[in-house]
């Protein structure tokens, strides 16, 4: 792998940095309560996005890159429209800085999930101020949430990877046992990738809650560090606190590369929906990153 | 016309049609029917269809158009918001005619009886009463339910009555012979219920009345039901008003129109078979009104209304004329009926034989007659108050009432057994089975189940102590012994127990009581069998048992909660509604065992748990999913209402056992120091049940060491509030680290001086800066206090409040927090966001900056303040919006304080990338 592209967001620590649903924008998070979208690729900076309160942790962009969903310390989840750069609406209702919030597959609902322990669901079609509904199974911070076409999955301080399956409307709870930093669906749906404190990727059947992986050898003990699976659930990524992006063989559970960004603990992590292309923030930097035989087409930074 | 015209070329012509006939003379040309009044009907008389979507079609009204005046109106719109229940619904059917109904499978609405119902042989009897309560009953008609519920079978009785050769309509009885004239009084007047011997037709009636064999016998007559309707109107007894159809249609040629019939005679019209009244005649009959022509027989038009016709004495009704059964003092006379009764001639069923002998009547006992002092009002036994001292009095008072009650000779026939009574009588003893299986073991096999028993009983009496203690909630061996256990636990500590208005059992007022008296005693140190007394002497030994139980841990409690949670908590004002709280049908069940399950990689069943979870309808719509519980209003975990005020609520508490309990919190120990990195928060439920659990276990190992009692409760309870805020661990290194932590967090005091006490120091004092100072100013320490604080509170043993009592009137905080700090406090929980920088660097870092700066401070005060004016305003304006823009500041180190003390904003304090120690 190879770093092809390394932007200075001036964000201040960006806190997350989200590729688009193409894979061809990122948006990166601030703590100076900024957003700002990226041509990660070309290495420019196409829009900043002003309107947060507080730091902004979490960003989504929606399937057809008209809106985006941004959730912050100040407790509101903001939607965007992308092209003119203002907040379309405001969701104010959690108690406590939201982690995490993404798009459903229509973009007609934003789920944020927050330190107050509730998954909220907002409505982006109608004007209802209040959330859809509001799942506050969870009995500590919600530290990440991920949707797929029919589920809603969290991950919580409390230990437990929640899968709400809306098709058959049940609750499926994992216990891990420490905290969840970080959860993924696999791309193909069936397995759940979960990153807890204790220094440990599971990979856990979808349907059976079974363990089928267990990944070891990064550093994360104290953060909210992401984890991701490459574009053809080949490989298991993790950041760590040692200034390292890991990934291991998704089959073997070896290690398959120690990817060595920066000196600071990488912040957050994403990959490229469909190229083997990885983005990684740390500090006050992102920094992108492809594979060997990768030719820049434009000239780096 | 044709044919008019037609009269000479009649070859050439080819005519179509028929002619008109031809017009009269004087006769005027008929208008012709305009088009729209030529319709057609049909068999029915509604008009006939042309077109339309049935078989029918459709009627479009008038001359097919629609919505005038003769036609079908279409239904105006109406718009559904207002009108919603005014909407009807109409289906094909309405369109439709009735005979096209069956062809496409449109089922009638009416009722009607199917054939599983509808009852193959006719009961009469059954019919005769279902028709006279029809008409009868305040609505007529409402008796045709019945038959829709008939059995469709006939009763075995009635079966068996048959094959003894009852006929339907007979009465049951022997056969008895009748004098003609009896049977006939009058040969006018119909009898009914009487069946036809045999062989003898109807129209031979006549004859019969001549003809009366020897040998001829008779059914008796059919017991009429007895209608035992109220009597409703305000007529005289048994007037009935003139019944239209009896004084239309010839009844009055057969008897004089009757208006005080009696009730037989009344149901007898009622029931009036068509069959019976043969020859009825139709048309308006009687003396008024003479013979119609059509009538084929002459009545006697001037039959005069005889007396004859009327009862001129007053007399007992005739036995047998209909009036069987009608009137009950007539069958108190006839005593000799039963044994009238045997002389029953009638088909005898096989392998029956006729009595001989008649049973004996039942002999009726007069009512015993009541005492003349007596009243009929029942009185209670004064019920002692529970709890109350004189428990000797109520013994008193028991045994007293005992002795009443207790006459040997009177009161203890039912207490007898079957062998008591048996010996009284001076019965032998019966020779039936042995009442016992071990009667009929072998003499050896007794002796050794005997031995087997024995051996078992000294088992259980050999270890009666090990086995108590673990015993289950309520089984307690003995009151004391509880009493005794409980109260070595609670120990001192209930001193406050029960003074206040902490009331449990407010619901239960008695209880409250009791509970109340029952703490009290306890404070005082009284033993078990004492403490029993305020309870319910009513109580069952194990109800009683369990309520000590509940007692003592409602005081404990509250004794552990009374400290802490009172102070934070007011009375509700208003009562809630229900005593009832909702609570998740299904809980998360315990983490213990997932915790040694996720240990042992047994991930999987053990780990998981699934719930039934119903998301917003609206949800599912926008995730285009379908409704997985489309008829359910609930959303979220379905919830279980529970009692609210049940104890056992609230006390998640495992069984006391000391060993156990004792294990587990070493366990539970344990499992916090190795969990060290595991983050745990106010909100964490699962971290307040090992609370819970830590306190009980307390109060066991209390128990165990009586010595140091005071000072026991403490030492876990600091430990919890170490690895409980985890980020404090337990060792010295630890809290270091936490130090740093901590200041990496927020950049120190120096910092904040440099940026606002200067400013302070000037007149320029507004009460904006004063704001921002007090944001800014707690420093490291403070906010340590504050960050345990949380969980000292919540810590149940007031020795830590003390404690963290001091702690903060030691770092002198303000004792109310300002908003902010509660904001940094609650975002402590759950893991952090990562620091840009490693922790070790930034150490480094801050060490040399904060000198670096203490420098600067002194030497460069004047400068500084020159700029940091500039920077405050600005400062100021951006306190709630971005910052980061402010380029002086970022030139400037110490500017980079953002007014959030978030952790993360330092980094930029310390943002050491290339470009900005360049630009410094």
């Amino acid at each position: 792998r190879q770093r092809v592209q390394s932007l200075q967001c001036g964000q201040g620590a960006v806190r997350a940095a989200r590729f688009n649903a193409d894979g061809n924008y990122c948006l990166t998070c601030g703590s100076d309560k900024t957003l700002k979208l990226w041509n990660p690729h070309k290495g420019t900076a196409l829009r900043t996005y002003q309107g947060h309160g507080y730091e902004v942790l979490d960003a989504a962009g929606s399937f057809d890159n008209s809106q985006i969903c941004s959730g912050g310390a100040d407790k509101a989840v903001a939607l965007w429209d992308v092209s003119t750069g203002q907040v379309v609406r405001k969701y104010r209702g959690h108690a406590g800085k939201i982690n995490c919030v993404q798009f459903n597959e229509e973009a007609t609902v934003i789920v944020s999930g927050s330190i107050d322990s509730t998954v909220r669901c907002w409505d982006c079609r109608s004007r209802r101020s209040d959330p859809i509904q509001v799942l506050d199974e969870a009995k500590d911070g919600i530290s990440s949430v991920k949707l797929s076409a029919h589920e809603i999955l969290t991950g919580s301080v409390d230990g437990r990877v929640r899968r709400y399956d809306l098709r058959t409307g049940q609750l499926c709870s994992d216990y891990i046992g420490s905290p969840i930093t970080s959860v993924c669906f696999s791309k193909d749906g069936q397995c759940v990738l979960a990153a807890s404190l204790d220094s440990t990727l599971r990979l856990l059947d979808k349907d059976t809650g079974e363990l089928l992986g267990e990944y070891t050898g990064h550093r994360s003990t104290t953060y909210r560090l992401d984890c991701v699976l490459n574009e053809l659930d080949t490989h298991v990524g993790c950041a760590s606190e040692d200034g390292h992006v890991y990934f291991w063989d998704l089959l073997e559970g070896s290690l398959a590369l120690s990817l060595p960004v920066g000196q600071g603990v990488v912040q957050s992590l994403a990959f490229h929906p469909s190229l083997p292309c990885l983005l990684v923030a740390t500090q006050g930097r992102v920094t992108l990153w492809r594979e060997d035989t990768f030719q820049p087409e434009g000239d780096p930074d | 016309k044709m044919a008019e015209s037609s009269d000479s070329e009649e070859e050439d012509l080819v005519s179509y049609g028929s002619a008109l006939q031809p017009l009269q003379e004087g006769e005027r040309i008929k208008k012709p029917v305009p088009l729209q009044e030529q319709t057609v009907k049909d068999a029915k008389g509604r008009y006939q269809r042309f077109h339309g979507a049935f078989t029918g079609g459709f009627s479009a009204g008038y001359f097919n158009t629609v919505g005038t005046k003769e036609g079908w109106t279409p239904s105006a719109f109406v718009s559904s918001r207002q009108k919603r229940a005014d909407r009807t619904v109409l289906g094909p059917e309405d369109f439709m005619d009735e005979e096209d109904l069956s062809e496409f499978g449109i089922a009638p609405k009416d009722i009607t009886t199917t054939d599983d119902f509808a009852s193959k042989v006719k009961d009469r009897i059954k019919e005769k009463a279902r028709q006279i309560a029809g008409v009868v009953a305040p609505i007529p008609g409402t008796t045709a339910f019945d038959d829709l519920i008939g059995p469709s079978k006939i009763t075995v009785g009635v079966e068996l009555l048959r094959k003894m050769g009852w006929k339907e309509g007979q009465g049951i009885g022997p056969r008895v012979k009748r004098k003609p004239r009896r049977q006939k009084p009058d040969p006018t007047v119909k009898i009914y219920g009487c069946a036809l011997p045999p062989g003898l037709s109807e129209g031979s009636e006549d004859e019969e009345d001549d003809y009366q064999p020897e040998n001829v016998t008779f059914a008796p007559k059919d017991v009429m039901p007895v209608d035992l309707t109220p009597k409703e109107n305000v007529h005289g007894l048994g007037y009935k008003g003139l019944d239209p159809s009896q004084a239309l249609f010839g009844a009055s040629g057969r008897e004089h129109l009757n208006l005080f019939t009696g009730g037989s005679e009344e149901t007898s019209n009622l029931l009036g078979d068509l069959r019976h009244s043969k020859g009825r005649k139709l048309g308006i009959t009687g003396q008024a009104f003479g013979v119609g022509a059509l009538e084929e027989e002459d009545d006697d038009i001037y039959a005069t209304d005889t007396l004859s016709k009327y009862d001129t004495v007053l007399k007992d009704e005739e036995p047998g004329d209909g009036l069987y059964g009608w009137t009950a003092p007539k069958q108190y006379k006839s005593k000799k009926r039963p044994e009238r009764d045997l002389k029953y001639i009638g088909k005898v069923l096989a392998g029956f034989s006729l009595a001989s002998k008649p049973s004996a009547p039942i002999k009726i006992y007069p009512p015993p007659s009541l005492p003349r002092n007596y009243r009929p009002v029942h009185h209670f036994r004064p019920v002692l108050p529970a709890g109350n001292e004189s428990c000797h009095l109520q013994k008193a008072l028991e045994e007293s009432a005992g002795k009443l009650e207790s006459d040997p000779a009177h009161h203890s026939r039912h207490a007898l057994s079957a062998a008591q009574r048996r010996e009284q009588l001076g019965e032998t003893e019966l020779k039936g089975p042995a009442p016992s299986v071990l009667e009929y073991l072998s003499e050896k096999d007794r002796e050794r189940l005997k031995q087997v028993k024995q051996a078992s009983e000294q088992q259980m009496k050999a270890k009666p102590v090990p086995q108590q203690s673990p015993s289950s909630r309520f089984q307690l061996t003995s009151p004391e012994d509880a009493a005794h256990k409980w109260q070595t636990l609670l120990g001192g500590q209930l001193a406050n127990a029960g003074s206040s208005d902490f009331k449990p059992f407010a619901k239960n007022p008695e209880k409250q009581k009791r509970y109340e008296n029952f703490v009290k005693s306890l404070k005082q140190g009284e033993k078990g069998e004492r403490l029993e007394r305020f309870f319910d002497q009513n109580m069952t030994e194990w109800e009683r048992g369990r309520e000590q139980e509940e007692f003592f841990r409602a005081a404990m409690f509250y004794r552990s909660s009374n400290s802490t949670l009172s102070s934070r908590f007011t009375r509700a004002k208003y009562e809630d509604d229900v005593d009832k709280v909702e609570v998740p049908r299904d809980q998360e069940n315990d983490i213990d065992d997932k915790e040694t399950a996720v240990k042992m990689k047994m991930f999987g069943k053990l780990t998981r748990d699934n719930f039934e979870w119903h998301p917003d309808k609206l949800l599912c719509k926008r995730f285009n999913v379908r409704d997985p519980y489309p008829d359910s209003s609930i959303v979220g975990l379905p919830k279980v209402k529970r009692d609210k005020y049940s104890v056992f609520n609230f006390l998640t508490v495992p069984e006391p056992t000391t060993s156990v309990t004792q294990a587990t919190n070493e366990k539970i120990q344990e499992s916090n120091s190795l969990n060290k990195p595991k983050k745990s928060s106010r909100w964490d439920v699962s971290d307040k049940e090992k609370e819970k659990k830590d306190s009980i276990s307390e109060f066991i190992s209390l128990a165990r060491s009586k010595a140091d009692a005071q000072q026991q409760p403490p030492v876990p309870a600091k430990e919890e509030c170490g690895t409980g805020t985890t980020e404090t661990p337990p060792s010295v290194v630890a809290d270091e680290d936490k130090d740093q932590e901590e200041e990496s967090k927020r950049p120190p005091m120096d910092l904040f001086k440099a940026i606002f006490a200067s400013s302070s120091d000037e007149k320029s004092s507004s009460s904006e800066e004063e704001e921002s100072d007090e944001e800014q100013q707690p420093t490291t320490s403070e906010r340590q206090s504050e960050t345990t604080k949380p969980v000292d509170v919540a810590d149940s043993s007031s020795s830590n409040l003390q404690e963290s009592v001091t702690a903060t009137t030691d770092s002198g905080i303000p004792s109310l927090p300002t908003s902010k700090q509660e904001l940094d406090a609650a975002e402590e929980f759950g893991p952090k966001l990562p620091p840009a920088f490693s922790s070790g660097r930034f150490c480094k870092h801050l060490n040399r900056k904060e000198k670096h700066r203490k420098i600067r401070e002194r030497h460069k005060a004047k400068k500084e303040r020159k700029r940091k004016k500039e920077k405050k305003k600005k400062h100021k304006k951006q306190k709630n919006k971005g910052k980061h823009k402010n380029k002086k500041s970022e030139k400037d180190s110490s500017s980079d304080t953002t007014d959030s003390s978030d952790s993360l904003t330092d980094m930029d304090t310390t943002g050491l990338s290339p470009k900005e120690l360049l630009r410094r």
